[in-house]
């Protein structure tokens, strides 16, 4: 046989016993909105990772113990309205917006629809709107890691590329001028798309982080590439491992484990 | 009696029209034909209200009752052997067929049509087309895991290919993607013949354990009836069910805004309700409502179980409030379904709907009367034998005969023809005979359309179009997973009917091998022009006929699937259009081939051998020629292909295969080389000497039971040793070479990746945008 990895083959983070035990005792909240579709994706990243993930649900009133929390992709309500924007309102966002902003900073990660909900709820700046295309799009979108300091790019270089898919409507992030600049001159840029912009996004931003570096979004999908046989690789070929995105998740555990890197 | 909360109109009760059976009733304009209507009359006895009588046309239109197809169609039931029973836990009839996939899982998946209403509104169309085979899936107590849209449309460039091309598309991402389900394959073809009748097909699959496995039916007297899901609008009234029944003519009033209009929001947060109700076992038997609405759902369900149910219209939850109720009775508004509940799961079935914010409304209950009694504000004004309306509707033997042309487009080769004058020959020439080959509108990438649908959400998904087969992991333990394929050759079965649908299940059937998997079971959806015609009738008769045999020989049963008719502009039909979807089984997906060769210095080779076989071909069509027959069928080559390329991928022997189809090997070697971007030297002496054929035909002839795949050179010697011992025709036709970045073939002039990857992308964007 050749090297073309095979499906299933192990890939959670190396680490010894001890590790291991301590990874799989973080607890990583994945939220589930009416609409929500990739909350089950979102949980298999954070166990391949080595965490335990924690089903939330968008009604209850109560963060419970969780480490972390992971908003994830979809359409929840349909989109309807603006994207997030209905989601924005539910019990349990105001208890992450008060986590998330609390002393202990919660880790907070949106992805697609969860960057959607997290400007909607004001834990980010701006918002996305249509794709200047006027289409979804499906493909395997090469991101640089602008930021390796937050909670979920730690275990990433900064100025790193990486594969992982890509798929909205929209996500064509905005924001005004002064906003856009006063991010890039904090370093909030966490994830700039390369070679090719999908959707029209104000200066290639993919995503950002606030101001602590705890709460990151961004429109690409990490929690679709982090298993092989299964991720970009395996389904274009454009390169890449499959696993470019497990670093989201290992990322965090690391922080929640051993604190900052 | 009226309360203020309902409306007031003047309700033809049954007891009213047993009093005046002189009434004239709107039965034509329902589309019932007289003999149908007097059977109703006798059927019931008296005239029908007109509840039933709404109840009725729909139910007995070619759409929902089968009756020109019926007759035919039995064969899929009759041409079944034991050993292709062994793994069919529910056949044809329920909403979807249920293949046994082993260690305690199941799989349904099912392909239907929605034509007509994707011509009308192509957006909406297609989108409710999605909804609305995913119901069919849920309705079995599957989770449904992906999505496959095989699409046919007008020529490319005609003015009207853009509207309902964007529109279908758009519709069925819009739609799929919603519901986080992965789209993993398809098929485009674009042909002049279905400019005024596009063909939008939409396949689904689910998976479940076994003791998840639902089925409609209504039993347990008392057991109440509820109705859930998006509340009920004046959408699709007459829509699916009357549309699909009739050609569009111009002379008749047009039914063409009846399109249902999709949620599939609504729909997702059903599919996850309807799983926490099987969870839970909270329902004694389900029905989605599709086509003709409450009228299908209620009279499904109470025939198929003790065979009665009261049901009080007025209960149902209204989008608005001035339908009559045979417009509710008719509805065929989107996203709803219909559940029986035993009186002591009320309270948690309440439960799982207020959590999902689903409406819901109780409708009535399980009888053992053996009638189906539908009252508003307690009159009666529905009495009927539910069987009367499911399944006992008219059945026509419609007069079919060989079509006077047939002969003498049989006659009509493309070899010789006038179009095949110029054949290509000189390097030069052939070179650009291949390029012209894969950026013609049916071979060049579809990437356009499948960039615009998620085939990554679920996280299952191994492999996805370009490669021949849909790959979706079921068992995330032990990689169990299913591989799907849709195929269809209207020009082929143009020809020869009896043979077309033949060559459409072996190429699915290769297509599902290829990629490494078992076949075990087919759907199929027949999309035909009008039964009324004994042309097109004998089309379908023979259509059926050849893939109920073909079935037969290569052991797979038809498990489900649905009939399209009345798909004419005028009287000019389509060309035949079965379109075969078959299923297979992969122990682990990890197994999985795809298309595209990776590492240099493996080794090509061809399996089977190659005729001289044009007719019908993609290259005949880029000339403008249709006559001649199809390639012809070999299902036993068909099925020793089959298990070489499946023991080679569970033995690890071949990295890459691809199958031959439409555009022959040309085709082929450029898509192997493309899918990964790594070029081949070919030569094709050997093959040309051996099966005496030349150059040109070596490349773009479409005979049968062929494959390409890229061997490791560890493995060449096992390999060949195989298809040796089973006298399976093989020959090394060539070798990868990763650092060429180009697909050399000898006696061809050089053709450089970088020109074939933009010949073949070029053409979708062109034509729309």
């Amino acid at each position: 046989m050749t090297s073309i990895p095979l499906i299933g083959e192990a890939v959670a983070v190396a680490a010894d016993a001890s590790g291991a035990r301590k990874l799989a005792g973080a607890k990583i909240g994945v939220v589930t909105f009416p609409g929500t579709l990739d909350d089950r994706d979102a949980a298999r990243a954070v166990r391949l990772a080595g965490g335990t993930p924690v089903p939330l649900w968008h009604a209850d009133s109560e963060l419970g113990d969780v480490d972390a929390v992971i908003i994830p992709g979809g359409f929840s309500y349909g989109d309807y309205l603006r994207a997030g924007a209905i989601s924005r309102f539910a019990p349990l966002m105001a208890e992450i917006v008060k986590a998330a902003n609390s002393e202990a900073k919660l880790p907070v990660l949106g992805i697609c629809n969860g960057f959607q909900i997290l400007t909607e709820s004001h834990l980010l700046p701006g918002s996305m709107i249509k794709n200047d295309h006027l289409k979804f799009i499906c493909r395997d979108q090469v991101l640089r890691v602008e930021n390796a300091n937050t909670a979920w790019t730690l275990d990433y270089q900064e100025g790193q590329e990486i594969t992982v898919p890509l798929k909205n409507q929209d996500g064509q992030y905005i924001a005004d001028e002064k906003t856009l600049d006063a991010l890039e001159a904090e370093g909030r840029v966490v994830f700039r798309y390369v070679g090719f912009n999908p959707n029209g996004s104000r200066r290639d931003i993919a995503g950002i982080s606030n101001a602590a570096g705890n709460v990151v979004g961004l429109m690409p999908h990490p929690e679709h590439a982090v298993e092989a046989g299964f991720g970009p690789e395996s389904l274009d070929g454009t390169g890449g491992l499959d696993t470019d995105g497990l670093g989201f998740f290992t990322s965090v555990l690391t922080k929640i484990v051993g604190g900052s890197k | 009696m009226t309360t203020e909360t309902t409306k007031k109109f003047n309700i033809d009760t049954v007891e009213h029209a047993a009093k005046t059976p002189d009434t004239e009733l709107p039965w034509a304009e329902l589309g019932l034909k007289q003999n149908e209507f007097d059977e109703i009359v006798k059927v019931l006895g008296r005239r029908p209200t007109g509840a039933e009588l709404a109840m009725y046309s729909v139910m007995w239109s070619e759409h929902c009752s089968y009756k020109s197809s019926k007759n035919h169609l039995r064969q899929f039931g009759e041409k079944v052997t034991e050993e292709m029973k062994k793994d069919m836990l529910v056949g044809i009839g329920e909403n979807a067929g249920v293949t046994n996939l082993g260690d305690g899982w199941a799989v349904t998946f099912k392909i239907e049509s929605h034509n007509s209403p994707s011509f009308v509104e192509p957006y909406q169309g297609a989108a409710t087309g999605i909804g609305g085979i995913v119901r069919d899936i849920i309705s079995m107590g599957a989770r449904p895991v992906a999505v496959m849209d095989p699409l046919r449309f007008g020529a490319i460039d005609h003015p009207d290919t853009a509207r309902v091309m964007h529109g279908a598309v758009a519709g069925i991402g819009g739609y799929g993607n919603c519901l986080g389900l992965p789209n993993i394959g398809g098929e485009m073809v674009f042909d002049s013949v279905y400019q005024g009748n596009p063909l939008v097909n939409a396949l689904a699959v689910g998976v479940m354990r076994h003791e998840d496995i639902r089925l409609a039916n209504a039993s347990g007297k008392g057991n109440k009836v509820v109705l859930f899901g998006a509340r009920t609008g004046g959408d699709g009234i007459g829509g699916a069910s009357v549309l699909a029944s009739e050609s569009f003519d111009d002379t008749k009033p047009s039914k063409r805004p009846a399109v249902q209009v999709g949620d599939p929001f609504a729909e997702k947060v059903l599919i996850e309700c309807c799983l926490e109700l099987f969870k839970g076992s909270l329902v004694e038997g389900i029905q989605d409502l599709g086509a003709a609405g409450i009228s299908c759902a209620t009279s499904e369900l109470a025939s198929n179980g003790d065979g009665g149910m009261e049901v009080e219209l007025t209960s149902v939850l209204l989008r608005d409030p001035t339908l009559t109720p045979g417009e509710i009775l008719m509805s065929e508004s989107q996203e709803r379904m219909m559940a029986v509940v035993t009186p002591e799961n009320i309270e948690a079935f309440e439960a799982v709907m207020d959590k999902w914010a689903v409406e819901y409304s109780w409708l009535g209950e399980v009888t053992d009367t053996g009638r189906l009694i539908i009252t508003w504000e307690g009159e009666v004004i529905v009495d009927v034998d539910p069987r009367t309306v499911a399944h006992d509707g008219p059945v026509y033997d419609r007069p079919f005969a060989r079509p006077e042309w047939q002969d003498s487009v049989q006659a009509n080769s493309f070899t010789g023809s006038v179009e095949d004058a110029g054949r290509p020959s000189a390097p030069s020439e052939l070179a650009a005979a291949v390029t012209e080959l894969v950026a013609s509108p049916n071979m060049c990438s579809k990437s356009w359309i499948t960039n615009q649908y998620d085939r990554y959400v679920g996280g299952n998904t191994a492999m996805a179009f370009p490669d021949d087969a849909g790959v979706v992991r079921v068992d995330e333990e032990t990689g169990l997973g299913v591989a799907l394929a849709t195929d269809a050759n209207g020009r082929y079965t143009y020809l020869e009917p009896y043979q077309g649908a033949q060559l459409a299940l072996a190429e699915a059937y290769r297509n599902v091998a290829t990629s490494g998997a078992v076949p075990m079971a087919v759907s199929d959806c027949l999309n035909f022009g009008s039964p009324e015609d004994p042309d097109v009738m004998w089309q379908l008769a023979e259509a059926i006929r050849g893939l109920s045999d073909a079935c037969m020989e290569l052991g797979i049963p038809v498990t489900g699937g649905n009939v399209s008719l009345y798909n004419q502009t005028g009287t000019t039909p389509i060309h035949p259009s079965p379109v075969v979807a078959v299923l297979g089984k992969l122990d682990d997906v990890a197994r999985r081939t795809p298309s595209g060769w990776r590492e240099d210095g493996q080794a090509i080779y061809l399996l089977g051998t190659t005729a001289a076989e044009l007719d019908g071909s993609e290259w005949s069509n880029l000339r403008g020629h249709l006559g001649g027959l199809p390639p012809k069928v070999n299902l036993a080559a068909e099925r020793e292909l089959g298990e070489i390329l499946i023991n080679a991928s569970r033995d690890g022997m071949v990295d890459a295969a691809h199958d031959l189809s439409e555009g022959g090997l040309a085709a082929a070697l450029v898509e192997s080389s493309l899918r990964y971007g790594v070029g081949a030297r070919i030569a094709l002496e050997e093959l040309m000497e051996r099966d005496g054929v030349d150059l040109f035909t070596a490349l773009f002839s479409e005979s049968q039971a062929r494959a390409i795949v890229s061997v490791p050179r560890s493995e060449e010697v096992r390999f060949k040793d195989m298809c040796t011992a089973r006298g399976f025709a093989h020959l090394r036709i060539g070798v990868v070479d990763a650092a060429g970045e180009k697909l050399e073939i000898n006696g061809v002039d050089e053709l450089s990746l970088e020109a074939l990857k933009e010949a073949h992308e070029a053409t979708l964007p062109k034509y729309f945008g």
